[in-house]
């Protein structure tokens, strides 16, 4: 873990050099112009001063992101509505439902793909086309048939559209991880005549869990994009999609790169999360590599 | 009430029809091709029984017939904003994309130092919503199709490249040392080890990729383009409640993606013959 420590934090490093570079090229323009319209012309440091603090520039640097980052969420009470906290909140427990709902749902489809080969015929080619349907193309249609139903509230649509992204990698995952008890073990269970749901409760279910967490990570990654996917067409006002959307409409570019900071920030620590229930888990049943 | 009670026998009887066929016809490869396709017919036809039998308003859920007399009548606008979403923004984003991260994943390949520190992050932004770059890139770059191309090159970008570089190490020694014993020069051992065991890697974050391209075209369009594409119609028409055309577009968004994923997958088919997947 720690032997890529150096090689990642140098990238991080060029990274950043690249990204001021790059703030002082895109913002340079504005600063020129504006020095024009007064009669001036601007000496290079004065330029670089100025495409560091603009107030809405084409790119903000590094250090402005992190000044509104950290306005946002520590120094503001985290019910204002300015607050990061508070929208990061709503974004993640729409996640977090999505989330809930499509491992469901793919838990039981796997399930049943496993011992119904009918289904398997019938659905898993459906469900691969699922994935091909740009889901953003069904978002705003989602909102108004829950709102024709007589649901408001954004937070289900938002979670249907999460549980959309997310289920498909739990399915695979997990007919796959059914299926991964050798031969000689089912045949062993079946030499103690256990009856089809012992099989699947103590030989099936336990092989599949290392497929299970794999594919839970890939679904909350997949959830919290698919969240922010539906906050953004459908006019949220709440949520890390909806800041991204009110700093487009209001033209202030910070206030987008914070929200997205936030969203990296958010997956981040949700994948690390699962990761180390998935090395708990794994060692509990003692299947830690 | 007769169309919900004929759409349920409809699809109650085709169920039996692939419990049947799955039991008495497995072995066949029509059954493979058959068995879903009723499926999804039966689907079809139960959907369209609830929304007339139960009087489902169009302006919420349009029955599948009236989607398609809308498809069909509308061809024209639906091709216009095929060829400004899919073909201008999704597939030349699709391609730069594409090449991008093949060749920063050759570039990075070669420096084993740059590989520890770019695959971590890589893999973690390929993990992020980067949609969310929508309405910054096409602040910079316009509202026509140079902006949605530029958001799915973004896309993209991550998942082709962390699956390249992982490709790309996916020798094993005795092959390396073969091809050392043979004196195969960097290309030599590029081209005809390196990229070849890369293959069944690479295509797979190209498929991924395919999806991503077309989400990313669709929703850089929520944020300002011209008055045509699928992303700009699906927002305008929701709002006009003209639901059966946003249906329209969906159905188009389904086949281009499929047809899309399903190239990419025919590609791979016919360059990786040779790997264990593809067999039998």
């Amino acid at each position: 873990m720690f032997r890529n420590l150096a090689p990642v934090l140098t990238v991080l490093a060029v990274l950043v050099v690249i990204w001021y570079g790059a703030a002082i090229v895109m913002n340079a323009p504005w600063a020129q112009d504006r020095a024009a319209k007064q009669g001036k012309t601007l000496g290079f440091s004065e330029l670089v001063a100025n495409t560091m603090s603009q107030e809405r520039p084409r790119l903000p640097p590094p250090h402005q992101v992190g000044q509104e980052l950290w306005k946002t969420t520590v120094e503001k009470k985290v019910t204002s509505k300015r607050s990061l906290v508070f929208h990061g909140w709503i974004t993640l427990s729409a996640t977090f439902w999505g989330f809930l709902l499509g491992t469901t749902l793919g838990l039981l489809m796997a399930v049943g793909i496993v011992y119904f080969r009918t289904l398997e015929m019938s659905l898993m080619p459906w469900a691969i086309v699922s994935q091909t349907i740009p889901i953003v193309a069904l978002a705003p249609m989602i909102i108004v048939l829950l709102a024709a139903l007589g649901i408001e509230e954004r937070g289900v649509a938002k979670a249907i559209i999460s549980a959309y992204l997310c289920y498909f990698p739990v399915l695979v995952g997990m007919v796959k991880g059914l299926r991964s008890p050798a031969a000689m073990q089912l045949d062993l269970l079946k030499t103690y005549s256990a009856s089809g749901f012992e099989i699947f409760w103590k030989l099936r279910l336990p092989s599949s869990v290392p497929y299970l967490f794999t594919s839970l990570k890939v679904g909350i990654a997949a959830a919290l994009v698919g969240t922010i996917v539906g906050e953004l067409p459908t006019g949220a006002i709440r949520g890390l999609g909806a800041r991204i959307l009110i700093g487009d409409q209001f033209g202030n570019p910070i206030m987008i790169w914070s929200a997205l900071f936030a969203a990296a920030i958010l997956a981040g620590a949700l994948v690390t999360i699962v990761g180390l229930l998935q090395k708990l888990a794994l060692r509990k049943m003692g299947m830690a590599e | 009430m007769s169309w919900v009670l004929i759409s349920l026998l409809f699809w109650a009887a085709a169920w039996a029809l692939n419990i049947w066929l799955v039991r008495h016809r497995a072995d066949r490869a029509m059954t493979r091709v058959l068995v879903p396709v009723i499926f999804g017919l039966s689907v079809l036809v139960l959907w369209e029984g609830l929304v007339k039998g139960l009087g489902v308003s169009p302006i919420i859920l349009p029955a599948p017939s009236a989607v398609l007399a809308r498809f069909l009548s509308s061809t024209e606008t639906l091709w216009i904003d095929f060829v400004q979403t899919a073909l201008k923004g999704a597939v030349s984003g699709y391609l730069i994309g594409a090449g991008a991260a093949f060749a920063a994943a050759i570039a990075i390949d070669r420096s084993p130092f740059l590989k520890r520190g770019l695959l971590p992050i890589g893999n973690f932004v390929a993990a992020l919503p980067i949609v969310g770059t929508a309405p910054i890139l096409v602040g910079w770059f316009g509202f026509d199709w140079q902006s949605k191309a530029a958001v799915v090159v973004v896309m993209v970008f991550f998942p082709i490249l962390v699956n390249t570089v992982q490709g790309l190490s996916e020798t094993d020694r005795m092959q390396r040392d073969l091809m050392h014993t043979y004196g195969a020069t960097y290309m030599q051992n590029l081209v005809k080890l390196r990229l070849p065991a890369a293959m069944p890697f690479i295509f797979n974050g190209l498929k991924i990729a395919t999806t991503l391209a077309l989400i990313g075209a669709i929703v850089a369009e929520y944020f300002g383009s011209p008055t045509r594409g699928m992303g700009f119609r699906i927002s305008t028409e929701v709002g006009r409640l003209g639901i059966d055309m946003v249906w329209a577009e969906i159905t188009v968004a389904a086949i281009v993606g499929s047809t899309f994923y399903g190239l990419v997958a025919l590609a791979e088919k016919w360059v990786t013959f040779w790997h264990p997947s593809q067999r039998g």
